[in-house]
């Protein structure tokens, strides 16, 4: 039975419904906009770290090195192509 | 007749209306042509609906050569306009088209199916792969990057071309200073045509991941395959970036959103970032399986492994992640602070210590090597102290502060010709000179090619050099014209004549290939070059399958070890061989997109709707369609292999 019950996809899928109930608290009660917006950015990136891991199985098969190198690279010219450009247009413009 | 009038061209001249003329004269040749000689179904069993990389990349190659033709003619009409001063061969207007177009025309057209050419061609067969791991997404590559070719390339006759540059700065791109559908046009093909380019770059990156011989491993792969994996990876992180922006400059221009404007909270400076966070990692795409020809060519040629391997691969990699954080060099002087300048000076020539590292690794190979001076290694040798000049001057622009002088110049235009055409172009040519035989079976002439090489050579030098100098005085590049007190008349002339050279070396290839086609022996065996990696382990021309039985490997340089060092690279029993089935929904694909693309750009919404349900119905129908492909057996097999000389190996 132990083998059959998908314990991982239940306890990530009671976790993500916590995550979106703590985006919805930024809705529903009243905070600054700094610390609205650091709350849905964070539960968003663990939202879409919960769905890639949990649901999308990155890892689980032997290219689970390629699928996190990929993720990897990719989150670090996101990163840099977004702080760049709020550099050159914005913060230093 | 009001509806035909959006299709005039709003700024006609002889030489359009000539050309008009050609182009349809052209077509009903060809249409007339293929009739006469009954070779539709032919066409069409054998090209339009294959799915074999070999034939894919010879289309890449054949449209790649008819689009530097194109692009050339552009550049000698741009040429030929400032050979003098106050020429009046070539309008402001017309000029402005003919830049624009010759630069997308070359890179988007031109360079990126020469890579492609070479990525089918060669990837599979230095894996020891069958094909790649979509064929028939390949195909689809391959028909949506023709569609946004034929789209851009009938601008010029339909509508008017575009004229905001290759760049296509907002707010001249939008619809205030760009009122005709040239824009449209350059949105709407490159974004066609990328769709393409990542498809192809999702595939390539899959197929070297997955489907490498028995024992490669990924140390042990040839450099072109290293090279190739770099470059897609690079498409598939910088092409979104393009996709995204284009969409933006679209809805700008077809539905009046207002992302790239100057009024409403819109930012036309982030057309030109964008532009660049895609465009600087584009150069990479291009130069690094340029690098990959090179390497393999450099090695055969010096009759030597290559120096450096590792070095090599760790440069390709770095340059793959600082490509992704040079951008703003393009825009020095758009008005951000100095520190934003002072970090991607750095970051821009910290580029040139892997680029070194890799020179340096080329001489070191040839450096006590046996070198035999063929027409592709010449072109590797060639490409050594041009390209290094090219990435010297780049050094002089990456300093922020002295850019503010060469911004905007010749000295520009001199600088990124020096680095594409000896480092992209050359490689393209040394790579079809070198590969030519397997694909086709016979040599291109060594001389004429020797000829071809020096002529592009020294009209390369007297076309770009000049401009080095007239840059540093002033000359300003995308000026039609300038008056004769400027002084930039003679070295300009200088230019024209360089082109004119430069156009004699295209004719030189072309006439190559027309002779050898005629003259040149069948017989050449597998390995006319002495070479050293798998791709010339299997026969000429090489079978569909590529290989009877995968080969087996144990370094980067497999059939140099089954050649000199007794490696056993084929063993066991003739299997029966799994092929994928050709389609015709790919070309079928091609041509919607080519008519939701015009659609699209004359704002004719009904015909757009219309192809757009065509496209996913077409995607539909793949995802329902059940295809296992097809067996060839072994029987089959062996009668194939028993056609070559000496049988199966």
């Amino acid at each position: 039975m132990k083998e059959l019950f998908p314990a991982k996809q239940v306890m990530g899928l009671v976790f993500s419904l916590v995550l979106t109930l703590v985006a919805l608290l930024v809705h529903f009660t009243d905070m600054s906009f700094a610390v609205g917006m650091t709350i849905l950015l964070v539960t968003a990136f663990i939202q879409a770290f919960l769905q890639l891991v949990v649901f999308m199985h990155a890892g689980e098969s032997k290219d689970g090195k390629a699928i996190y190198t990929n993720v990897f690279y990719g989150f670090i010219i996101a990163l840099v192509t977004i702080f760049g450009s709020l550099l050159i247009l914005i913060w230093d413009m | 007749m009001e509806f035909f009038e959006r299709f005039a061209v709003p700024h006609p001249s002889p030489m359009i209306y000539a050309s008009m003329v050609a182009i349809g004269l052209v077509v009903i040749g060809i249409v007339f042509g293929i009739t006469y000689f009954k070779k539709w179904g032919y066409l069409w069993r054998e090209w339009f609906t294959t799915v074999d990389h070999k034939k894919i990349g010879i289309m890449y190659l054949i449209s790649a050569l008819l689009m530097l033709f194109r692009g050339g003619a552009d550049a000698i009409l741009m040429r030929l306009q400032l050979s003098s001063p106050d020429m009046e061969i070539l309008d402001a207007q017309h000029y402005n088209e003919i830049f624009t177009t010759h630069g997308v025309v070359m890179i988007i057209f031109m360079a990126m199916p020469f890579i492609f050419a070479f990525m089918n061609l060669v990837v599979p067969l230095q894996i020891g792969a069958r094909d790649v791991a979509f064929p028939r997404l390949n195909a689809l590559s391959f028909w949506l990057f023709f569609a946004g070719a034929m789209l851009f390339n009938i601008s010029f006759v339909v509508g008017g071309s575009p004229d905001a540059g290759w760049t296509s700065y907002f707010p001249l791109a939008g619809n205030d200073f760009s009122t005709s559908v040239g824009t449209n046009y350059y949105m709407i093909a490159i974004q066609i045509s990328g769709i393409g380019s990542l498809m192809t770059g999702i595939n390539m990156i899959t197929t070297i991941l997955k489907m490498r011989a028995p024992g490669m491993t990924l140390m042990k792969m040839p450099m072109f395959t290293w090279s190739a994996f770099i470059a897609n990876v690079i498409i598939v992180f910088a092409f979104p970036v393009l996709t995204i922006a284009l969409l933006m400059g679209t809805t700008d221009r077809l539905f009046a959103t207002n992302f790239f404007t100057t009024t409403n909270g819109g930012m036309d400076m982030l057309w030109a970032n964008f532009f660049w966070v895609w465009g600087h990692p584009e150069v990479y795409i291009l130069i690094l399986p340029a690098f990959g020809l090179y390497s393999e060519i450099i090695s055969t040629f010096s009759s030597r492994n290559l120096y450096g391997y590792k070095s090599m691969v760790g440069s390709m990699v770095l340059i793959s992640l600082l490509s992704f954080l040079v951008w703003t060099h393009h825009f020095f002087t758009m008005g951000q602070g100095a520190l934003t300048n002072s970090i991607f000076s750095v970051t821009t020539m910290a580029i040139a210590v892997p680029t070194g590292v890799k020179i340096f690794n080329w001489l070191f190979t040839m450096y006590k090597g046996k070198i035999r001076f063929t027409v592709p290694m010449l072109y590797s040798i060639g490409f050594i102290p041009l390209f290094t000049v090219g990435g010297v001057t780049g050094v002089m622009l990456a300093m922020s502060a002295a850019d503010y002088q060469f911004h905007n110049t010749m000295f520009l235009v001199a600088h990124f010709h020096n680095t594409i055409i000896p480092g992209v172009v050359f490689a393209m040519l040394a790579g079809l000179t070198y590969y030519w035989p397997k694909f086709f079976g016979f040599m291109l002439n060594e001389k004429i090619g020797k000829w071809s090489f020096w002529l592009l050579s020294v009209g390369f030098v007297l076309a770009f050099f000049p401009m080095y100098i007239t840059g540093l005085d002033g000359q300003a590049r995308r000026m039609y014209t300038y008056s004769e007190a400027t002084g930039f008349g003679p070295l300009n002339l200088m230019s024209f004549f360089g082109a004119a050279l430069m156009a004699i070396a295209f004719v030189t290839i072309v006439y190559n290939i027309l002779y050898s086609i005629k003259n040149s022996p069948r017989n050449i065996g597998n390995d006319p070059w002495d070479a050293r990696s798998l791709e010339w382990a299997t026969h000429t021309p090489v079978p569909e399958y590529n290989f009877a039985r995968l080969p087996q490997v144990a370094s980067s340089e497999a059939y140099w070890d089954a050649k000199k060092n007794g490696h056993k690279l084929f063993t066991g029993e003739l299997k029966d061989i799994h092929m994928p089935n050709n389609s015709g929904v790919p070309f079928i694909m091609g041509i919607i997109f080519f008519v939701a693309g015009f659609s699209f750009i004359f704002a004719l919404w009904v015909p757009a709707v219309i192809a757009l349900i065509g496209i996913f119905a077409c995607m539909a129908l793949r995802s329902f369609e059940l295809d296992h492909g097809r067996h060839i057996h072994v029987k089959e097999i062996k009668e194939i292999e028993s056609q070559y000389e000496g049988g199966a190996k």
